[in-house]
């Protein structure tokens, strides 16, 4: 497809997206240990992933992702109190305090998780696809994963059948560089991830994950892929996390420059110094957008803490769709 | 003589470390065992001591490597598998159930797997559904395989080292939360029998049956029945498969009742089992059905409430030993 011109309004989109899921992050970071508790894993450096998926999918295609799930939720339009009281395990929360961090939810807005297993998101966004194909629709799974999670053997299983059917799937990885704390050249002679797709002609290429005005377009480009042709991209979006995996690991595998190296092209940073240069906004509109976003963080903290834990007669709901399931009670 | 007091997760490695200097053909494979010294610590100095080629960083690709892992058991190896956690065994769980414990039945006592699978199994904090699910009732069902889940440092390394010797393949469960737990450990060699269950604490008029982190709770049940003149006699399983119901039956003649404290769900688990050995070989001898203290039934849920209202607490186990005495 032919490269989209991007408009003033893509910017400010982006900018505003991006600083929300960097600003409500940040917070969850230090809510940790005392409101937060469990494996809680940041987005911070990826954020022009999802925020390039939000400009260049259509309204009604779906996504599904692991654990690493903040931005997404957020991208996809989980209100941030939602999403704080959920990593809170109030009742208020995106999963009702049952899924947290790891687990976010929201079928109203084509959220379909937040998967704690590593890889086995991947068969399931072809067969999201694949109900989307079976009930004649036109819409596209966006299904994430890390650079880790390529080497489950789900992935070459996948790969094939949604080639061989014909799904309409974008297979996206995240490539932060390191799977907990193992490189991505230290699990494969296969480096470009991209390549796997090779096996089963699934076109396939390599995106510049810390701009993302890249991530649009190869996404958009996907996305039409499998709209119109049924035809399955995988996509390798080169990225990177600035924080340990999760809040327990120092982050020792990898040197203090590599991360400067990456904060030096930090994508938020990287679109306000578009919007400031093509005159798009001035910095005090930025800092607007900054205050307002500020605004949001707190207001879901609030939320989050004036909100009540669930009952304990929750314990016994969600489990079936039977609504008077003969649970064992001893 | 005063003795040392070591981590679980020293236990572990410390038992990795003596086997493997024991024994060439002994090797650990895992995701994060080697460079990051293993997720939880447990194998912390094992790549500076025997080299990449005996402790072994995989990709994450459970069902992969536990496959090369029992291949290299059915030719001469004697690998010891570490599971990041149990939860991601489900991956893998086809070679151990179907190769691995299946192997020297299938080739009629020709091609033995002697091979350790290890990790840390159900809850720890508020991990949700996907991590925190126990697994020793899956194991122990299966023929073939041995179940060890201890309870503490001593029991730890005794028991590992017991399973890396055995020539059977052996499913050994951990605990996330019990790796910092210190414990008397003396300096040199110690091994345990696999298939004996340890009288924990002395009493007589119940015996609470339990494994794993749940020991705990069995412990400090105990002590609080006993402020109330129940003296309450406790049994550590150690080992899950082959169960030594005996020892349970022999407590249960002494004390007529019987509460069993598992983690897991209750349909089918090590309590259910526990539950029919005991009324098959102590009929005459209970004064009141067997009771049991499992995990809800249901998927864990992240809230800590929630986690609070679905564990097996002293609180619960001092109910049901009430219970069983008629004593509500
Ligand atoms: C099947 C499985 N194995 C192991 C784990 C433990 N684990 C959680 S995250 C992770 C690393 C995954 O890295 P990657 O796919 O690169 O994603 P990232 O964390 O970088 O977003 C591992 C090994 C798991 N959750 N599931
Ligand atoms: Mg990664």
């Amino acid at each position: 497809m032919a490269k989209k011109a991007f408009s003033k309004a893509d910017y400010l989109y982006w900018f505003e997206l991006m600083l929300l899921m960097r600003r409500f992050e940040e917070r969850a970071g230090q809510l940790y240990g005392t409101k937060i508790r469990g494996f809680c894993h940041l987005y911070i450096g990826q954020e022009a992933v999802v925020a390039g998926m939000m400009s260049a999918m259509g309204p009604n295609d779906k996504v599904i992702t692991a654990y690493r799930d903040h931005g997404h939720a957020l991208g996809m339009g989980i209100s941030p109190g939602a999403v704080m009281a959920e990593l809170y395990g109030k009742i208020t929360g995106c999963t009702k305090g049952k899924g947290g961090s790891m687990h976010l939810f929201d079928k109203e807005k084509r959220f379909l998780g937040g998967h704690g297993i590593v890889g086995a998101q991947i068969p399931l966004g072809a067969g999201i696809a694949f109900a989307e194909k079976y009930q004649g629709t036109d819409n596209v799974c966006l299904c994430f994963m890390g650079d880790g999670a390529v080497r489950q053997g789900a992935l070459h299983e996948t790969f094939n059948i949604a080639m061989t059917w014909k799904l309409p799937v974008v297979f996206i990885i995240e490539n932060n560089m390191y799977a907990m704390g193992t490189s991505v050249a230290r699990t494969s002679n296969v480096t470009d991830l991209h390549r796997l797709g090779q096996a089963y002609d699934m076109p396939n290429q390599a995106v510049d994950g810390m701009k993302v005005e890249s991530v649009h377009q190869a996404i958009a480009d996907a996305c039409n892929r499998a709209r119109t042709e049924q035809i399955p991209t995988l996509l390798e979006i080169k990225t990177y996390r600035y924080k340990g995996h999760s809040m327990s690991d120092p982050a020792k595998y990898r040197t203090r420059e590599e991360v400067e190296e990456y904060r030096r092209i930090d994508p938020i940073e990287q679109v306000r110094a578009t919007i400031l240069d093509k005159g798009y906004a001035n910095q005090a509109t930025l800092d607007d957008i900054e205050t307002k976003v500020l605004a949001q963080v707190d207001e879901s903290v609030q939320f989050a803490e004036d909100s009540p834990y669930p009952p304990d007669s929750e314990l016994y709901t969600d489990v079936y769709m039977q609504a008077d399931y003969p649970y064992l009670q001893d | 003589m005063s003795e040392r007091v070591i981590a679980y997760r020293d236990a572990i490695k410390e038992a990795m470390d003596e086997e493997m200097a024991r024994d060439e053909r002994v090797y650990l494979m895992g995701e994060e065992v080697a460079e990051y010294n293993g997720a939880y610590k447990a194998s912390k100095g094992l790549l500076d001591k025997y080299g990449p080629k005996r402790v072994i960083d995989t990709p994450i690709a459970e069902l992969g490597f536990a496959g090369v892992a029992v291949g290299s058991a059915m030719n001469g190896l004697r690998p010891i598998v570490e599971f990041m956690t149990w939860n991601f065994a489900l991956l893998a769980i086809d070679q151990v159930v179907n190769a691995a414990a299946k192997m020297l039945s299938m080739s009629g006592g020709q091609v033995g797997c002697p091979i350790v699978f290890r990790g840390p199994s159900g809850s720890a904090g508020q991990l949700a559904a996907q991590h925190s699910q126990t697994f020793e009732n899956w194991y122990a069902n299966v023929p073939g395989l041995k179940v060890i889940s201890p309870s503490n440092p001593y029991d730890a390394k005794a028991l590992l080292k017991a399973a890396i010797r055995d020539d059977d393949p052996v499913v050994f469960m951990e605990s996330e939360q019990m790796y910092g737990d210190k414990g008397e450990v003396p300096e040199g060699e110690i091994l345990l029998p696999i298939g004996k269950a340890h009288m924990a604490r002395q009493g007589k008029d119940v015996t609470i049956v339990s494994f794993n982190k749940m020991m705990k709770v069995a412990h400090a049940a105990a002590d609080e029945l006993a402020k109330e003149h129940i003296d309450a006699e406790v049994i550590d399983l150690r080992t899950i498969r082959p169960l030594d119901y005996p020892t349970i039956v022999e407590s249960v003649k002494k004390t007529n009742r019987l509460v069993v404290v598992d983690e897991s769900w209750p349909y089918g688990s090590i309590a259910s089992e526990i539950a029919f050995q005991v009324q098959k070989h102590g009929f005459d001898y209970l004064d009141a059905p067997v009771k049991r203290v499992n995990g809800a039934d249901v998927p864990m849920p992240y809230a800590a409430n929630l986690i609070e209202a679905y564990l097996p607490n002293p609180a619960r186990v001092v109910q049901a030993a009430k219970a069983a005495l008629y004593r509500l």
